[in-house]
């Protein structure tokens, strides 16, 4: 028989108790996802504020966050990127420790491949523009690619072989759901209410300024109310008659059965639509291509899922007889420029941070920390200071499709 | 039959040879691989993937939880239930610790996928599939009904209930058949059913060469995936049957109810010799009858409730079989394997313990909705069953048989041509009058009772998920946690989360959270079921779109000469293209290096030709095709004068260069317009977008004419003589045929039209012959001699040179025609084009915005990388790891450290004999003569900034 | 895999279509004379509704017509197909 695998690490006992909801609060945060309970964590912990609700419709952290394919990466083209997302990767790098929770956090780096000539000089540009940003990042060859991850195809007899990655090795996977319940852990831990399965209904807003949230389980009023919700943004963003740059699509994502170990680090492919790591279990975990109409389904098309197959069996023909074992979807929030909004809204003591699109779990220390300081000081912190809405009337966008695409 | 010391008495067929764990085994035609294992007497047939234990089959069919195999002969397959696996000869399989392996080699199978539309597509041939299917075709619908086993009847093969007078199995057998006989009807056996999808599509993937082994014939796929479009869908999935969460319940020889019976029935198999029964509801007494009479000693039942269904009793009482009502089994015993259960009485007392080599556990059924519940459909608890069950669905289907709930055979019979009926009566079909199978009475069921767990003081071996080790030991920590969801408890046990998605498990996992929580099994709902029902290989999703068929593979008419001349290519979107020709020189040992310089030395100097076929060539015809292409291009292209040609940029709304190419006015009402080559579908959708949506009133018509033509650019000094040669009749001097304009001519025998433009600054002409002859005008230009071909390398170290940039390479969709420097280009007349509104934002107006630049190195023979960035002189000692170099002060890195800009495109020039690159470069072209530094690996290069046109800047060679 | 009617060739799979956003959002008549927020909600501000949502499609591989359907981004559900240049059907 085969070995066991690995062992895993046991939670904790005691995560959080769902409360029940005051009538008013400080501070609250519309949507119990990552961003959300590391907001509310880093309200508390740095600022002192913890008269804080978080407002979840359904389970916690049931949304995007339960949904997405982990990876962690700072690799991002443009500064502003490249500034929020690395303030995340160190924020990682400490988060088990100051968390007490095992996050199965695993620096196991992550390779962007490219298949054209266009691709290599993107890729060599966004190297050296990491590089200058403090961000860990290489260029390798196609066989320093095969050195790295053994079952790439590199062959250049392929439709669109590999003419190189680039590496950040310091990127890597966490596990999702142990995030999101220690962040929801520590922030109660530290006074913050989880509120559960209460929807938010309507924002109450007098003379411009936010003076409450109505929810399915009542009024609750709240001197600052900071919106947290991805894919349902929009939604209530609109409550309070504030327009956002946001589009709502279905991103899928799939496992396979459990595998021995066989991909040792995180492979992305923009070109060719494939992101996939092999998780601690075993399963390979796998990102899809985003559906092209609006839907708030969490439920993506099938004929992307086979697409995106396709591609993966070109890179990895290893994984001809894996299975599929479970796909999903999530509504992702997408934004003009592909970079999120994260600030101040028209609405006074509204805020908003939304527009992740598909990178939403690898900034959720660095945003949770950032939104913090936003909500609390009514000043953007420097690092979200460039994701104002101001961007699209001004035209100083991030843009980020290059470097980002689809990509998790 | 020795080597198969469980197979029932009297049961034969062709004996199959097979290994499992290294022993050599046999089975015969028909088993499962679960069955062959059971006939052999093989209880532990897999390990646990967490606590190491051993594990039996433990079901018949794809909810199996336990007995995940390796298939390793004929090819390497992972993870695959041993339930499912259709015996061969020369099966080699192993047990699996719960992790599979993949082959280390290709393989060589082959995939395929159709598309098929019907009017009812019937999921399962069970009782309710094949009364819903017949009714269906019969009425004369397009009808395929699909079922995952190799053979139909579903619930019917593991029973010996009769239909028609007759064996169940011999019904459903004979029907399935007619039903396919009939031509618009199509039977698909061993085909799963996966996803249910809006409007319903549905995914089957059906398992065609499988069961045959190594004798699989090559050639036909081994799996195909059916993408059905159906109007209606009758779901008729039928039920899994659950266990209970007791001690020990992990037990090779502990096992579902039904399963047992399937065995015995299905496949002549006894799964044991001395069984107790464990039950909370009346269908484990016909597993218990069953088994009975095919000589497994019944040792005990022991019934959760106090009243069994009476029937049920008196029959047991016939045979002899004790029936301890009120009981539960509190423990499977055995070191192992099963030998003995403990029953006690359910309200406590003192335990027995009856021995036994097979325990079977009944803990209820619960329907199939994975597929209706995947559509959209809602879920309502049924407190009969224990489960839930179909509510409301948005979807044009229906659920039938058990899989809706409904439980004893004549009325899922009843149900399904029902189910039938209703799905003609949707489509407009008049009903036929199709005769429900007559089966016999059933005695009326009593209710069961839901027991989820036998209370103990230790749940350490009450397992609620078996594939993932998972107890009720586990579920208790999760909800002591503070988790109330079924979610939460799942992600935080891992129930649910095997191969088997919770097929079993789920429901029971349900019912002991419920349990924990003090709450209603109803409100607490269930987890979500996704697509697909049972695991899919990749390969079979990836069909044939692999190897050359990935995506299309486009070639210009003059490829072949290309390949035969050792170019090498480039992938420029989905079209190959020449990147350069190595050898063709002196040297045949030729590197890109010096091939480049060679080719550009020839273009420079005498003559070369690049072929342009793969441009991007769009008509635009009509009244208003000057006025449309006004709008869209940053330029005025409605002056065009018939017979010339010009250069156009055209621009995103929000001002940011999107394409570039050449518009040729062939008439009043027809410019032809060129496009780079990955955006000529692009801008031909951009193009028609502007047309249909907003300016529906202009009378232009485009169409794509891309490979109609083929295009060779002929370049450099001698290219006129060499067109004059070609081409006799044309009139090439100077002031004959001027710079951008167009003449229609004979070139080498062909009919041609001759566009004199430019993309490498010298004296050049693009010479457009229908695809046909591509090739002929290819060989003709090559004939003179005089022509040396050049690839898209040198082509764009040309281009580079005179400072043209590529869209692309040169922008990104950050860059504006102004940043290029291009401000002539864009109109001052216009009242407005597409885009023009965005230049007066506040960023768009910024003078630090980047503008394209030269780049000089002030070493000539260092290269650049493209790619590489570029920082001020103070800002150069920041940066780390740099070598100290005295020019510079040596500080202390400090990060980031702000850059100026990047080089876009980068090369050695033959004409200018030396390096020279583009660049990005904030307010570039104020700090033209400034020195910059690109940190290159460990290296500073200093640089100079230029303007970006380094050759020819007077434009003096264009005319030769 | 939805399946949209396209309003000249019948219902197809949502495969051969080309998905155009937001229906009926016009290009400013004088771009010139909007402000730089007026500009800036043309360019980048699309209506998000979870609910009924009229869109464009183009039927790309087949008519290549666009025409405008208006479906619930909630349940997918297409209520109506129309012609560019239609007005958006009251009931839907």
């Amino acid at each position: 028989m085969n070995p066991l695998p690995p062992h895993l690490p046991d939670h904790p006992d005691r995560l959080w108790r769902s409360a029940e909801p005051k009538r008013s609060y400080d501070v609250v945060i519309v949507g119990g996802g990552g961003h959300g309970l590391a907001t509310a964590y880093y309200l508390a912990k740095n600022h002192g504020i913890t008269d804080v609700a978080v407002l979840e419709r359904g389970w916690l952290a049931g949304g995007n966050m339960a949904r997405n394919t982990t990876i962690i990466r700072s690799n991002y083209l443009w500064d502003e990127s490249a500034g929020i997302y690395e303030h995340a990767l160190k924020l990682w790098e400490g988060l088990e420790e100051d968390l007490g929770y095992p996050l199965l956090f695993s620096q196991r780096g992550v390779l962007n491949l490219a298949h054209s000539l266009q691709d290599v000089r993107e890729s060599v540009r966004r190297v050296n523009a990491n590089r200058l940003n403090g961000v860990d990042a290489e260029w390798l060859t196609p066989e320093q690619v095969k050195e790295v991850c053994p079952i790439v195809e590199i062959s250049p007899d392929v439709r669109y072989p590999v003419l190189g990655a680039t590496f950040q090795p310091r990127a890597g996977i966490a596990k999702h759901d142990y995030v999101a319940w220690g962040f929801a852990r520590a922030a109660a831990d530290l006074g913050v209410d989880m509120i559960e399965h209460c929807e938010v209904t309507g924002l109450d807003v007098r003379d411009g300024r936010v003076t409450g949230v109505r929810t399915t389980r009542g009024p609750i009023a709240a001197k600052k109310v900071a919106l947290a919700a991805a894919g349902h943004s929009s939604v209530v963003a609109g409550f309070a008659g504030v327009a956002l740059p946001l589009q709502s699509h279905p991103l899928q994502a799939l496992v396979s059965e459990l595998l021995e170990p066989v991909h040792p680090t995180v492979v992305m492919s923009n070109a060719v639509h494939v992101y996939v790591s092999q998780a601690h279990k075993g399963e390979l975990v796998m990102g899809a291509g985003i559906d092209a109409a609006n839907s708030y389904r969490q439920r993506g098309a099938f004929h992307i899922i086979e697409r995106q197959m396709a591609a993966a069996l070109e890179l990895f023909p290893v994984f001809a007889r894996a299975h599929v074992l479970r796909t999903w979807g999530g509504v992702v929030d997408v934004t003009p420029d592909a970079s999120p909004v994260v600030g101040l809204t028209p609405v006074e003591d509204l805020y908003v941070n939304c527009g992740w699109g598909t990178g939403g779990f690898k900034a959720t220390p660095g945003v949770g920390w950032c939104y913090a300081h936003t909500v609390a000081t009514g000043e953007p912190h420097p690092l979200n200071a460039p994701f104002s809405l101001d961007r699209f009337t001004t035209g100083r966008l991030v843009d980020e499709h290059g470097a980002a695409a689809v990509a998790h | 039959m020795s080597t198969q010391p469980y197979r029932r008495e009297g049961v034969t067929g062709r004996v199959l040879r097979f290994r499992f764990d290294g022993r050599d085994l046999e089975g015969l035609a028909g088993d499962t691989l679960a069955s062959a294992l059971l006939a052999g007497g093989v209880r532990a047939v897999a390990t646990s993937v967490r606590l190491g234990r051993p594990r039996g089959v433990y079901a018949a069919g794809c909810e199996e939880p336990n007995a995940v195999v390796q298939i390793e002969e004929p090819f390497p397959e992972p993870m695959l239930t041993a339930t499912t696996v259709e015996l061969y000869d020369g099966l080699v399989a192993t047990g699996l610790a719960g992790r599979g392996r993949l082959a280390d080699r290709p393989d060589p199978a082959r995939y395929d996928a159709v598309h098929a539309h019907c009017d009812v597509l019937v999921v399962g041939a069970g009782p309710a599939g094949i009364a819903a299917a017949r009714v269906a075709a019969r009425a004369g619908a397009r009808v395929i009904l699909a079922d995952e086993r190799p053979e139909p009847g579903g619930s019917l093969l593991g029973t010996t209930e009769t239909v028609d007078g007759g064996p169940g199995r011999a019904w459903a057998a004979a029907e399935v058949d007619a039903l396919a006989a009939l031509p618009e009807t199509r039977v698909l056996r061993r085909t799963t059913v996966i996803g249910h999808y809006d409007d319903n599509y549905i995914v089957a993937v059906e398992r065609r060469t499988n069961h045959l082994g190594a004798a699989a014939p090559p050639g036909v796929a081994r799996e195909r995936v059916w993408r059905i479009r159906a109007k209606r869908v009758v779901l008729a999935t039928g039920g899994h049957e659950r266990f209970v969460a007791f001690a020990g319940n992990d037990l090779p020889g502990v096992m579902l109810a039904g399963a047992a019976r399937t065995y015995v029935n299905q496949y002549g198999v006894l799964p044991g010799r001395r069984a107790v029964v464990f039950t909370t509801n009346d269908t484990a007494y016909a597993a218990a009858l069953d088994l009975a009479d095919a000589g497994i000693e019944i040792a005990a039942v022991a019934d959760v409730r106090r009243e069994p269904g009476r029937m049920w009793a008196a029959r047991c009482a016939e045979r002899g079989i004790e029936v301890l009502t009120g009981h539960v089994v509190t423990a499977a015993k055995g070191e192992g394997e099963v030998t003995g259960a403990e029953i006690a009485p359910r309200t406590g007392g003192r335990a027995r313990e009856v021995a036994a080599d097979l325990l079977l556990v009944s803990g209820g059924w619960t329907p199939v909705v994975h597929l209706f519940s995947q559509a959209g459909g809602t879920l309502r608890y049924d407190e009969g069953l224990g489960a839930f069950t179909p509510g409301e669905t948005r979807q044009a289907a229906e659920a039938a048989g058990f899989a809706a709930g409904v439980t004893t055979l004549r009325a899922c019979l009843a149900d399904g041509a029902e189910a039938g009926r209703r799905a003609l009566a949707a489509l407009g079909f008049g009903a036929p009058g199709v005769t429900v199978p007559v089966v016999e009475e059933e005695p009326a069921a009593a209710p069961a009772e839901h027991l989820w767990l036998v209370e103990s003081g230790d749940y350490g071996t009450h397992f609620v998920d078996l594939q993932r080790d998972v107890t009720v030991a586990e579920v208790l920590r999760a909800t002591g946690a503070g988790l109330t969801s079924v979610e939460h408890v799942k992600r935080y046990t891992t129930a649910g989360t095997a191969h088997d998605q919770g097929k079993t498990s789920g429901q029971l996992t349900g019912g002991v959270v419920a349990h924990a929580l003090g709450v209603d099994v109803a409100a607490l709902g269930t987890t979500t079921f996704r697509a697909p029902y049972t695991p899919v290989s990749f390969a079979a999703l990836a069909g044939r779109d692999r190897g050359p068929l990935h995506d299309p593979v486009r070639t210009t008419p003059m490829h072949e000469w290309h390949v035969a001349r050792g170019a090498l290519f480039e992938n420029v979107g989905q079209w190959k293209r020449p990147w350069y020709y190595p050898g063709l020189g002196e040297d045949p040992g030729e590197d890109m290096e010096d091939a480049v310089l060679r080719e550009c030395a020839a273009v420079r100097e005498g003559a070369g030709a690049m072929d342009a076929s793969t441009l991007g060539k769009i008509d635009v015809v009509g009244p208003d095709a000057g006025v449309f292409l006004d709008r869209l291009y940053t330029n005025m292209m409605s002056t065009l004068k018939v017979g010339s040609i010009r250069y156009g940029v055209m621009c995103r709304p929000d001002g940011m260069v999107f394409d570039d190419g050449t518009a040729i006015r062939l008439a009043d009402d027809h410019y032809l317009v060129t496009t780079t080559t990955g955006n000529a579908a692009a801008v031909l959708d951009w193009m028609e977008e502007w047309l249909q949506t907003e300016w529906p009133d202009l009378r232009v018509r485009c169409t794509s004419v891309t490979e109609q033509w083929a295009t060779v650019a002929l370049a450099g000094p001698r290219s006129r003589e060499v067109l004059a040669a070609l081409a006799p009749g044309l009139a090439v001097g100077k002031d004959d045929f001027p710079f951008m304009t167009w003449r229609d001519a004979e070139v080498a025998g062909i009919d041609a039209r001759v566009c004199r433009i430019s993309f490498s600054g010298e004296l050049a002409y693009e010479i457009n012959v229908s695809s046909w002859h591509g090739l002929a005008l290819w060989e003709a230009v090559m004939a003179s001699g005089e022509v040396t071909p050049y690839g898209t390398e040198t082509m764009h170290v040309l281009r580079a040179e005179k400072g043209y940039p590529i869209v692309g390479q040169d922008t990104d969709g950050t860059v504006t025609p102004q940043d290029l420097g291009m401000e002539w280009i864009v109109s001052k007349k216009k009242a407005d084009f597409v885009g023009r509104r965005s230049y007066a934002r506040a960023d768009t107006s910024r003078p630090d915005r980047r503008h394209l630049v030269g780049l000089l190195p002030e070493d000539p023979g260092v290269l650049l990388p493209e790619g590489a960035h570029l920082v001020s002189v103070s800002a150069a000692a920041s940066v780390p790891s740099s070598v100290a170099s005295a020019a510079l002060p040596a500080v202390p890195p400090v990060l980031p450290v702000p850059a100026l800009g990047f080089v876009t495109s980068s090369y050695r020039s033959a004409a200018l004999g030396r390096t020279f690159a583009l660049a990005l470069v904030s307010g570039g072209r104020g700090r033209v003569g400034e020195r910059l530094y690109a940190p290159v690996g460990d290296d500073l290069v200093p640089v100079t900034v230029t303007s970006h046109v380094l050759y020819d800047p007077e434009g003096a060679r264009r005319d030769g | 895999m939805l399946l949209i009617a396209c309003p000249w060739c019948g219902p197809r799979d949502e495969a051969e279509f080309h998905y155009g956003g937001q229906a009926h959002v016009a290009h400013p008549d004088d771009p010139a004379a909007l402000s730089d927020e007026e500009w800036a909600r043309y360019l980048f501000f699309r209506d998000n509704p979870k609910g009924l949502f009229a869109e464009r499609w183009s039927h790309a591989a087949g008519c290549r017509r666009w025409f405008n359907a208006v479906r619930d981004t909630a349940t997918n559900e297409i209520h109506a197909v129309y012609r560019v240049g239609e007005p958006r059907p009251v009931n839907s």
